[in-house]
């Protein structure tokens, strides 16, 4: 392969920077919906990518692939329910450090049995259309970066369809801003919270089917993926839905120009240090109201 | 009281245990898990104050096992440094970073708290991984001088079974005298209503920080003895897995007692360095279940159990009596 | 009522509140209050719901800092200060919705509140020096003294969580009064209780009065506010609306106004009236 001109690896990074950094709008957002439902954070976050990838990999050997795909998101959005209406939901007065642990105590439990079924390879699978590289702006871009440009465009689209005008989103919407209220008005919290999970779980297993292709996918990713895509949600203003796609894009970029031009080895510690910054400095993120933040339980 | 009893018969146990055991060929080797029972102890005992009595979290402590174990480490094996010498300078290292984390951490809470502690503890570990010149890198860092006293080296089990021990007890008598004073009494207000201990006037975010520190300062010390325990070190050791396990021995034992980590630390060493080694790598499937079935079943934890038990013989006594 | 506009620190002045102001983002809570509370004094804060009165406390007892204005307590400015230091200076709070440390001991909340008049560090605690274990006897003394003059010495063994919300809220007061407070905050002490426990109130803050502690109290409780207290000052939408002695208060006719409800009714009352 021909050494890429400055700008041609410019554009090479830009362009690893938005594919992965829509995975973390994507985990970013299914952070989001559960803390806007329930105000917490759901520490097996990641673990629901995790599985999306594993699973995509398995069912695209015997499946077709829009099949296959769909399989892996209703799978991964089962064991979201599960997780919910087992561990989350009978505990109601929990304290937050209770909460804590529990969705801990499932992501391990969920790479365990990662693990015990895939054991510990790295599993790699074809890109959707194809390995021949495109061509664009002097770099070499893989096809399957636009497959996962895409997917996240659709998913942001009818995340915000839902949200707008259906029944069910409208509902959600009205949890996050006041539970108490919602439930007076006949909105069954209980149920809004089972499908913030399984929103989340889907939302979660298209993001890690869709990157696989590219980036590989293990039992043991999820922990690394989750907290980045936390760094992005709380970078964009936790609980805001355009502020975690602009987010992750953004931490997307910034961690592969720093790969790129500065040290690989310290690629993840960058979005890590971001995440930091953001909640040492400004919690309520870049596009979070300050003055709202300071109610939130920070 | 009921510590002096409990540590009475602690420190009779404790002597009897090395006794008994080296009589036992098939078990003779518990009193090497039992040295890890006491290094993990000094860790999970600082962060039982941290998490049971001032009501903080911290999913990162192997940050700070791991910063006292390489700078003890990297200070004998790279300069030549006395291991007791290393030993003073890993905690003071760890002080100075705890502090530096520990102030604008604190001032988050619950969730926030949890994930600035975990995105710091793995940061930690990137770091340990890629600065191969002074770590070892994923290879690791072997070689590390056991300890000596007055020249005699501490080459024996036995003889590092009661360095660790004796330091634990006397890490376990200061924090007991701690949680029964005023200051105790200020971590437990931090822990019920951070606001109406502010209004009382406890300076509730320089006791946090005060508090993590010290927790901090005791996984150094824990990561020390461990280093020249052992003799190498591996990034591996010190992962975001291990953090969690920490958290369970303070959580499975009972967060809110010194005795219930001390219970913690015990079963789940025993568990991780013996029990579960049928299971080999699936141990994280039995980890995930216990912390799952305590959490949900037995938020107290183990100890309370005890207590529990202590009570119904209470009632029964008081009944027939 | 002139006396109150008096910039420089009146001698028998305790508390100076000056032009406070208070916005959270777009909302007003306090604007351009000013009054005084004179020492040993029971000064009565009233207004209907949202007038501010607990944005008020919250301010006194440092929570935030004000937006405007000043407060100061004996001539030294106290706004803007941090909780502790306030607290340290002499001024105590209970709080309206009980913030008791529920799973401690009803005498160790109260010890608790011993906390800024007792200095162990935790070197000498973990050592458990001497001094250490003299000054521990006494805060568990002193802590003793103040469960009974609130009548609480029974419960000092049982968890605060478990008590009553009536002998939860006395317990707050033990609490802030170990402080040793030169100004006690009651914010609406009250609430919740029955006629019985009112009595017991009122002649607890009368007592609190009698050791020269000043105390200012914000209450619903119109018969409690008119029976006992010296001044009251009438807040509504964040501003002063009127000041003065009881009698005086319960006529005046922007007071009434503002209440329209039950608290018209009292003051419309024979008991009210007379």
């Amino acid at each position: 392969m021909e050494k890429l001109s400055l700008g041609g690896q410019l554009v090479q990074y830009l362009f690893t920077g938005v594919t992965v950094g829509s995975i973390y709008g994507m985990v970013a957002l299914g952070f989001n919906i559960i803390y806007n439902v329930t105000e917490m954070i759901n520490f097996a976050q990641g673990e629901f990518v995790m599985l999306g990838g594993l699973i995509m990999v398995f069912s695209a050997k015997f499946l077709p692939l829009p099949v296959a795909f769909l399989l892996t998101i209703a799978v991964v959005c089962a064991v979201g329910i599960l997780m919910e209406r087992f561990t989350i939901n009978p505990l109601k007065n929990a304290t937050v450090l209770t909460l804590i642990m529990v969705t801990i105590a499932v992501s391990i439990l969920l790479k365990g049995i990662a693990m015990f079924i895939w054991g510990k390879d790295s599993y790699i699978m074809l890109p959707f259309s194809g390995t021949e590289p495109v061509q664009l702006f002097g770099a070499a871009i893989q096809t399957q970066t636009f497959w996962i440009l895409g997917i996240s465009g659709v998913v942001v689209l009818l995340l915000t369809l839902f949200f707008r005008k259906t029944r069910y989103g409208k509902a959600m919407l009205a949890c996050a801003n006041n539970a108490e209220a919602a439930r007076l008005v006949g909105i069954k919290v209980n149920f809004m919270v089972l499908l913030s999970f399984a929103l989340s779980a889907a939302i979660g297993a298209a993001a890690g089917a869709v990157i696989t292709p590219i980036s590989l996918m293990e039992y043991d990713r999820g922990a690394l993926l989750g907290l980045k895509g936390f760094g992005a949600a709380v970078l964009g203003g936790l609980g805001s839905f355009s502020g975690a796609v602009v987010a992750g894009l953004l931490l997307g970029i910034v961690e592969s120009l720093c790969a790129g031009f500065v040290s690989s080895g310290y690629k993840d510690a960058v979005a890590l240090l971001l995440l930091l910054l953001v909640l040492f400095v400004r919690p309520s993120g870049l596009f979070g109201n300050v003055e709202a933040a300071k109610i939130k339980k920070f | 009281m009921q510590d002096r009893t409990a540590l009475l018969s602690l420190i009779v146990l404790l002597v009897l245990f090395p006794v008994f055991v080296t009589q036992v060929e098939a078990i003779s080797h518990y009193l090497d898990v039992m040295i890890f029972v006491g290094i993990f102890s000094l860790i999970s005992m600082g962060l039982s104050l941290l998490m049971g009595y001032a009501g903080q979290i911290s999913l990162g402590h192997a940050a700070f096992f791991g910063l006292g174990a390489y700078t003890s480490g990297i200070l004998c094996v790279k300069l030549a440094v006395s291991p007791w010498l290393a030993m003073v300078a890993g905690p003071l290292l760890t002080a100075v970073v705890a502090y530096a984390v520990g102030v604008p951490s604190l001032k988050l809470k619950g969730h926030y708290l949890a994930m600035a502690t975990l995105g710091f503890g793995v940061i930690v570990r990137i770091v340990l991984n890629e600065e191969v010149g002074l770590t070892g890198g994923p290879s690791g860092l072997s070689d590390v001088p056991g300890l000596k006293i007055l020249g005699a080296p501490l080459d024996s089990e036995l003889s590092f079974y009661i360095l660790v021990w004796t330091l634990v007890l006397l890490v376990l008598v200061f924090c007991l005298n701690v949680v029964h004073s005023r200051i105790g009494r200020a971590l437990r207000s931090i822990h019920d209503s951070e606001l109406a201990a502010d209004a009382m006037g406890v300076e509730t975010a320089r006791y946090k920080v005060m508090i993590f520190v010290l927790s901090a300062v005791l996984a150094s010390l824990g990561g020390s003895l461990y280093a020249h325990y052992v003799g190498f070190l591996s990034p591996s050791s010190f992962n975001l897995l291990f953090s969690i396990k920490l958290v369970m021995m303070v959580v499975v034992g009972g967060m809110r007692s010194l005795w219930g980590a001390l219970l913690g630390t015990w079963l789940l060493t025993f568990l991780g360095n013996e029990w579960l080694h049928v299971f080999k790598d699936f141990d994280i499937l039995v980890y995930g279940a216990i912390l799952l079935l305590v959490v949900m079943a037995l938020p107290e934890g183990l100890v309370s159990v005890v207590s529990r038990l202590g009570e119904v013989r209470k009632r029964g006594k008081e009944s027939a009596g | 009522m002139s006396a109150m506009d008096a910039r420089r620190h009146q001698p028998s002045e305790l508390l100076h509140v000056d032009s406070l102001e208070k916005s959270f983002g777009g909302i007003r809570a306090l604007q351009g209050l000013t009054f005084s509370v004179a020492e040993g004094s029971i000064k009565a804060v009233i207004g209907p719901n949202g007038a501010g009165k607990t944005t008020l406390f919250n301010l006194i007892t440092g929570l935030f800092a004000p937006t405007g204005g000043i407060i100061s307590l004996k001539g030294e400015t106290i706004s803007g200060r941090r909780p502790q230091e306030i607290a340290r200076l002499g001024v105590s709070r209970t709080f309206q919705n009980v913030l008791v440390f529920g799973r401690m001991t009803v005498l160790e909340n109260v010890m608790v509140g011993r906390h800024i008049r007792s200095r162990a560090s935790i070197l000498s605690t973990g050592l458990r020096l001497p001094g250490m274990r003299r000054e521990e006897r006494q805060i568990q003394a002193r802590a003793m003294e103040y469960l009974g003059f609130v009548g609480l010495e029974d419960r000092a063994r049982e968890y605060a969580g478990n008590l009553p919300l009536g002998e939860q809220k006395l317990l707050e007061v033990a609490r802030a009064l170990a402080t040793e407070p030169k100004i006690l905050l009651l914010d609406e002490p009250a609430g919740g209780l029955n006629t019985r426990e009112t009595e017991r109130l009122a002649e607890i803050i009368h007592r609190i009065r009698g050791r020269k502690i000043t105390v200012v109290l914000v209450e619903h409780d119109m018969n409690l506010v008119m029976e006992n207290s010296d001044e009251i000052t009438v807040i509504s939408f964040g501003q002063k609306i009127a000041e003065g002695k009881p009698r005086e208060i319960k006529k005046h006719p922007a007071v009434i106004e503002a209440y329209l409800g039950e608290e018209a009714d009292y003051l419309n009352s024979p008991a009210g009236r007379g």
